[in-house]
């Protein structure tokens, strides 16, 4: 109970060191966003308008105040309104939540049926020639850059073979391919080396060699003992790709037009939209803070150890 | 040196693949066949050729001649980048380490605030915000990335700081700044060397990645993130202005891949990955 308090208040202290990072950079930025608001609009602009304006956007506040009142209405679901289009932030966001999670989550699957598997073959076989060909793959993969690979696929597959639809802004199983395939090789082959250290690491502990020594097949160590084993090693592993998934998730979304949060999120800067960029913050991290926290969580349901000392 | 070279052949053999791309990348205005800057609408889109052996772009720049020129572009920033987040990480992990206390305590909460956010997407944010330049590229990146060489350095700190001869330069009354100096700071180096080496081809890949968004490199710059945005526009009539861009990311980072591996094989020859 005592860790689960520290946790969350750990989590409370990211989301407002990170919205706050954010809060100053959008304050010091160069332009005024009451100027870009009325520039919007087709009206020719007087200094009388951008006073008013910055007046009712709360603009002419002070610094602090200006970042407590939004916090206040961040604790209330208000995230305020886009520049662009007039809308509530919060319903911007949830336009593009579903394309994200959908992306991120078909990529996650694929990622570890990839490299779960692959890494566990690679590290029985080390050093070996299989574990010398995974290697080599998840070598080239890691030197990829993910727009490129992407951009590859999207030729192959989209413009010369036809197989899938390009660029089509609208989500679709089809439309899904591609873009789900990229992020999780680029992934999968971070993952496969890490899954396939864990696991050497465990075939080298001493009940590994007790086993043997009693005679035990080598898959029967490997699915009785090594894999549970390595189970909250791999657990962490697959928390920490949680970040990395949404930070990609923005990068293929434009590569691959994806409606999701992430290239609304691109959108927006490019547009210096910072309500709605503060919003795509403080939501990457409440999602990626709230996953780590259920990561956490599971390692005291997995490993009775740790509920005993917590 | 010759037998150094005979005792780390990898590692040798890496390091002049490296000096290759370090050669290009500071002589690249001398050896590159056409001027990377000049435009000529007359030329646009030539398909490859002994003229131009990559084609030329949108401008009729001589594609070549950019991704030549790119390798300056790419180097420069990420060499810039990894030894300021070194230094940044390194100042925050020897204080915190060393010190202690409220110090510690301090530093090492702000640090795990930056270590448990995804850094891409805050320097996404950062770089976009500020306004797309290399700078604040180079900037957004350190600003996500000092925290794990902090984290890495505080905790070799910490584990020299409980050593004898740290004790006895203390009673001999040597000043702190003299110890952290003399002695704790050679002691991390190899740490930090490792560490920065190591993170070459990531940190090209992430300024390539910004750069690609348009929150790097600005254009006319010849930067093979950004010309790979300029690029995708025309993936349908010339797929190979796009190919070149990628492929010069992909061999750069292999190769300082290699090399920062094989560099820790040799400083640090008991984390090995192959075990």
């Amino acid at each position: 109970m005592k860790t689960i308090l520290s946790k969350v208040s750990q989590l409370l202290i990211t989301l407002i060191g990170v919205t706050f990072l954010t809060f100053c950079l959008t304050y010091i930025a160069p332009g005024d966003p009451a100027l870009m608001v009325l520039e919007a609009g087709d009206t020719i602009v007087s200094q009388e308008m951008i006073d008013a304006t910055r007046k009712e956007m709360g603009l002419d506040r002070p610094f602090m105040e200006q970042y407590v009142r939004w916090v206040s209405g961040a604790v209330q679901g208000d995230l305020g309104t886009s520049y662009s289009g007039k809308k509530p932030v919060t319903d911007k966001l949830l336009e593009g939540l579903g394309g994200t999670a959908l992306l991120a989550v078909s990529a996650f699957l694929l990622n570890v049926l990839l490299s779960i598997p692959l890494g566990i073959y690679s590290a029985v076989k080390a050093n070996k020639l299989p574990d010398f060909i995974i290697r080599f793959f998840a070598f080239i993969n890691v030197s990829m850059p993910s727009f490129w690979l992407g951009m590859l696929l999207l030729y192959i597959f989209g413009l010369k073979l036809h197989w899938v639809p390009i660029a089509t802004s609208v989500i679709s199983f089809k439309a899904l391919i591609l873009p789900a395939i990229t992020l999780s090789l680029v992934m999968a082959a971070k993952f496969t080396r890490q899954v396939r250290t864990v696991i050497i690491e465990e075939l080298h502990q001493d009940y590994v060699m007790g086993a043997r020594a009693r005679g035990m097949s080598e898959s029967q160590i490997l699915w009785k003992h090594v894999l549970p084993n390595a189970l909250l090693p791999l657990i962490t592993i697959m928390g920490m790709g949680i970040g990395w998934l949404l930070a990609g998730a923005a990068v293929i979304e434009i590569v691959f037009s994806w409606p999701g949060m992430g290239k609304m999120a691109v959108y927006a800067i490019a547009m210096r939209d910072y309500p709605l960029i503060e919003g795509f913050v403080l939501w990457v991290a409440l999602i990626y803070t709230a996953i780590n926290f259920l990561v956490d969580l599971s390692y005291s349901i997995l490993d009775p150890r740790l509920k005993a000392r917590g | 040196m010759k037998e150094f070279i005979l005792q780390h052949k990898r590692f040798s053999f890496y390091s002049l693949l490296v000096a290759i791309v370090v050669g290009i990348a500071i002589f690249a205005p001398y050896i590159t066949p056409h001027d990377a800057f000049n435009a000529d609408m007359s030329k646009a889109f030539l398909k490859p050729s002994a003229q131009h052996l990559m084609g030329t772009d949108k401008l009729g720049r001589d594609t070549f001649s950019r991704i030549i020129y790119g390798t300056q572009t790419s180097l420069f920033m990420t060499i810039i980048l990894v030894i300021l987040t070194a230094v940044v990480g390194t100042v925050v992990g020897i204080l915190s380490g060393f010190f202690g206390g409220k110090v510690e305590l301090v530093l090492m909460r702000f640090t795990d605030i930056m270590l448990s956010f995804p850094g891409v997407v805050l320097a996404i944010a950062i770089a976009g915000i500020l306004g797309g330049s290399a700078i604040n590229a180079i900037l957004a990146l350190v600003v996500v990335s000092w925290a794990k060489y902090a984290r890495l350095i505080r905790s070799a700190v910490i584990k020299l700081r409980h050593n004898d001869f740290i004790a006895a330069a203390r009673v001999n009354g040597t000043k702190q700044m003299t110890i952290l100096w003399r002695h704790i700071l050679p002691n991390v180096l190899p740490l930090i060397v490792i560490t920065g080496a190591m993170d070459i081809g990531t940190m090209m890949m992430e300024i390539a990645g910004l750069s690609f968004l348009g929150f790097g490199a600005q254009p006319p710059t010849p930067e093979w993130g950004l010309m790979l945005n300029e690029n995708r526009q025309y993936i349908l009539s010339s797929p190979e202005l796009m190919l070149y861009p990628g492929m010069a990311i992909f061999i750069v980072v292999t190769i300082f891949n290699l090399w920062g591996d094989s560099l820790r094989d040799i400083l640090d020859p008991r984390s090995t990955d192959s075990h």
